[in-house]
């Protein structure tokens, strides 16, 4: 029962005030979220929300029981414990004048990530991976001078040909 | 397919869902709503003096006919007047159907007069509710809240609809189903678990029943009853569960928790095995949890599966309806007695609970009143209570016979609600006899409805336990913070005067040799009548257990403790 984060994938349907309903479920629950993304699925009206909470296994249970309640979920999946994609999307204006420059270069370039816009003493660099991967980059870059900094938030998805979407079943039910 | 004003939809909608009375009140934003009412003279309309009313009414229509009720508000501040009724339906999942008017498509988020977010205010507190911007979505939304609201865990649902809308012209043709691929409510308990549920029932020494709310939303009574003869279990019930079980059937052992009986509480102690049913294991019921039925293994059936398993750990969950579990349950479970144990626990019962019901003579206490109603009634009766002391009693003192004759607000606790409710429930049942029991300070909470009772000729009994105190408050003060009578004293105006004023006879009584002739004048009144019975002042509920303290330690009188004791606890 210790506390770890689970990522939860939940498909809802596009109606006014879904999202609404399901962060202010997590308030008045007292659910800590961690982050949380909403997007389109290859289903027009549906969306697919990506979850990351914090908390130990019962509560983590009754996240998703409460989901399930809103009348336009429909479907909540806990991916934590399957092989899986998770990726966060940062874009980073770091100070950057041109005696630094190469060595941000550099670094950025053994993360795989982007530099999308220089200026004379400026530098905005975008990266894509794990949540850990991007807190890795931005521990290294710190030192240059962050003057601005964002993160998406987790989007996931499972390995092998299976998906969370349908069939879509409601009442899913996991003993406690 | 006939065209329609938006408005018209909706009274048409309401007659599709067998609707045939609702209780409102208008204003600008619904006005084409009641405009278009005239014309469907099969359905009823009760206005009531404040919108809180007609929500608590809607309840009572529910909470006894087993059907919506539906309440009506104009935008706005009519709109928000329904919130504590809305919420009350939530936390006791009562199926009712709120709809209000909107301002005009084109003011909504321009803070046009009258305009409230009351599907945001509400999303916490409803089901499900819906904002209507095109009339052509008004057949759908009707169609799936009546459905969101009377399936499944039944509940309030809102339906906010535009005033343009109201009066737009669209094409009616009312759904035959709903399609909703997140909604599929599950009725039928897990096999297997059931299986696991009749083993382990099968092989217990000491099992107890714990029947709630959830028999009576789920019409199962006589499937409980089935069920604890043939097993010979005990059946205990929550406030809410009450009535759902002959209070003199031979099984039943009556309230457990706060106010519940010592030896109700003992035997959740003690059993081995608690199957609770419809019940979701209120603080009030629990006491401390970590101390609840610590010897049993618990089987939780509810209908809601986030209930099982939210609040104590359960051995077995069984996700379904009460009716259908119960029935599957009763043809696999072995017949058995456990007189043993029922008489250890009847033991109990002899020893500890007499002084409640002998209240210390010379004094002219509730419980004269409650004694002498039992006696007069004989089961037939149906009670709307309010909250705060009155209400604890009329749940331990009452003797209730028959399924849906207790009506209260459990879950929030709401003051005010036994007038409006009481309404709902003589609306529902016109032919029977319903009280509405209420403390001098809720009472004053919705009194504005003795005009509705008037206007609409309803004859119910209303019995006010005047005490000069928020009682219930003022037994937490005494227990709890030094005596310190902060805010409780509260004067109140002449009541007999008062009803005299909307024409209602009534009848105050100051000592206990009066109560019966009161009650039966109040009967033979063909119409309301109202008795104010005038008790003494500071009695407190007993037995109790201190907020937050372990069930086991039950006081039934403050002497038995010491108070820094139960203070230390809270
Ligand atoms: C709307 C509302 N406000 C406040 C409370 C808190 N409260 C619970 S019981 C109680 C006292 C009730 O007094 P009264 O109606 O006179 O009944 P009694 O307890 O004396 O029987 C109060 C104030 C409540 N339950 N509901």
């Amino acid at each position: 029962m210790f506390a770890m984060k689970h990522t939860l994938v939940a498909l809802l349907r596009d109606q006014p005030g879904v999202l609404n309903r399901s962060v202010s479920l997590f308030r008045r629950r007292g659910f800590n979220i961690e982050s949380l993304t909403v997007g389109h699925t290859e289903t027009p009206g549906i969306s697919r929300m990506t979850l990351v909470v914090d908390g130990d296994t019962t509560s983590v249970e009754q996240v998703i029981k409460q989901l399930y309640k809103l009348i336009d979920v429909l479907k909540v999946s806990d991916v934590s414990q399957d092989p899986n994609v998770t990726r966060d999307l940062l874009l980073v204006k770091v100070y950057a004048p041109p005696a630094k420059r190469s060595e941000l270069m550099q670094l950025a370039d053994i993360f795989g990530a982007k530099i999308v816009d220089v200026v004379p003493d400026a530098m905005m660099i975008e990266l894509s991976g794990s949540p850990e991967q991007l807190d890795r980059f931005v521990d290294l870059i710190r030192p240059f001078g962050i003057r601005e900094l964002v993160r998406t938030g987790c989007v996931a998805m499972t390995r092998g040909a299976s998906t969370v979407s349908g069939p879509y079943q409601n009442q899913e039910f996991r003993a406690a | 397919m006939k065209t329609l004003t938006g408005a018209q939809m909706m009274c048409e909608a309401l007659l599709a869902e067998g609707v045939d009375v609702m209780f409102g009140y208008p204003g600008g934003a619904i006005m084409p709503f009641y405009h278009a009412l005239p014309e469907y003279p099969q359905l009823r309309h009760i206005l009531v003096r404040h919108e809180q009313a007609a929500g608590h009414a809607a309840e009572g229509y529910a909470r006894t006919s087993g059907k919506v009720g539906v309440c009506v508000a104009t935008s706005g501040p009519g709109a928000t007047n329904l919130v504590t009724a809305i919420a009350d339906a939530m936390m006791d999942s009562v199926p009712i159907v709120a709809i209000t008017g909107q301002v005009v498509t084109s003011l909504i988020g321009k803070d046009g007069f009258q305009e409230t977010d009351v599907t945001g205010i509400t999303q916490p507190i409803t089901k499900h509710n819906y904002l209507v911007t095109d009339v052509r979505d008004l057949p759908r939304v009707f169609k799936e809240a009546f459905h969101i609201a009377r399936t499944g865990r039944p509940g309030p649902v809102l339906i906010d609809v535009a005033k343009d809308v109201q009066n737009a012209r669209g094409m009616f043709e009312y759904p035959e189903s709903v399609d909703l691929p997140g909604y599929k409510p599950n009725y039928e308990g897990n096999r297997r678990q059931i299986k696991e549920a009749a083993n382990l029932l099968n092989q217990a020494k000491k099992p107890l029943i714990m029947a709630g709310h959830g028999i009576l939303l789920g019409h199962a009574s006589v499937e409980l009853r089935e069920f604890a003869e043939k097993t010979g279990i005990p059946v205990i019930t929550t406030l809410l569960g009450i009535s759902c079980i002959p209070e003199d059937h031979p099984l039943s052992l009556g309230m457990p928790g706060m106010h519940g009986w010592v030896h109700v509480n003992r035997a959740i102690q003690e059993c081995d095995v608690l199957f609770t049913i419809g019940a979701r294991f209120d603080d009030r019921v629990t006491g401390k949890l970590d101390t609840f039925a610590r010897n049993a293994k618990i089987i939780h059936v509810d209908i809601d599966p986030a209930e099982v398993g939210k609040n104590v750990i359960t051995a077995v969950p069984i996700v379904g309806d009460a009716k259908r579990v119960l029935e599957n349950l009763t043809e696999i479970v072995n017949a058995n007695e456990h007189s043993e144990w029922l008489n250890h626990i009847r033991e109990i019962q002899a020893t500890r609970s007499k002084r409640q019901r002998d209240p210390e003579s010379g004094m002219f206490t509730p419980h004269h009143v409650y004694a002498e109603f039992t006696q007069i009634m004989q089961g037939e009766f149906r009670v709307c209570t309010d909250v705060g002391q009155h209400q604890m009693w009329a749940a331990q003192l009452i003797e209730y016979m028959k399924p849906h004759t207790h009506i209260t607000s459990g879950g929030l606790g709401t003051m005010g609600f036994a007038l409006p409710a009481a309404m709902g429930v003589q609306v529902a049942c016109p032919n029977e006899e319903v009280w509405a029991i209420a403390g001098d300070g809720g009472f004053q909470m919705n009194l504005q409805e003795l005009a509705t009772v008037v206007q609409e000729s309803l004859p119910l009994k209303i019995c006010i336990i005047n005490n000069g105190y928020l009682g219930m408050v003022r037994q937490w003060q005494e227990l709890f913070h030094e005596r310190r009578y902060s805010a409780t004293p509260m004067w109140s105006p002449d009541f007999i005067k008062l009803a005299d004023a909307y024409g209602i006879p009534g009848l105050r009584v100051e000592r206990p040799e009066d109560v019966a002739e009161a009650i039966h004048q109040a009967r033979a009144t063909n119409g309301p009548f109202l008795i104010e019975f005038v008790v003494e002042r500071e009695v407190n509920v007993y037995p109790m257990v201190a907020p937050g303290a372990s069930i086991s330690d039950m006081f039934e009188d403050p002497n038995e403790v010491e108070i820094e004791d139960v203070v230390a606890v809270k």
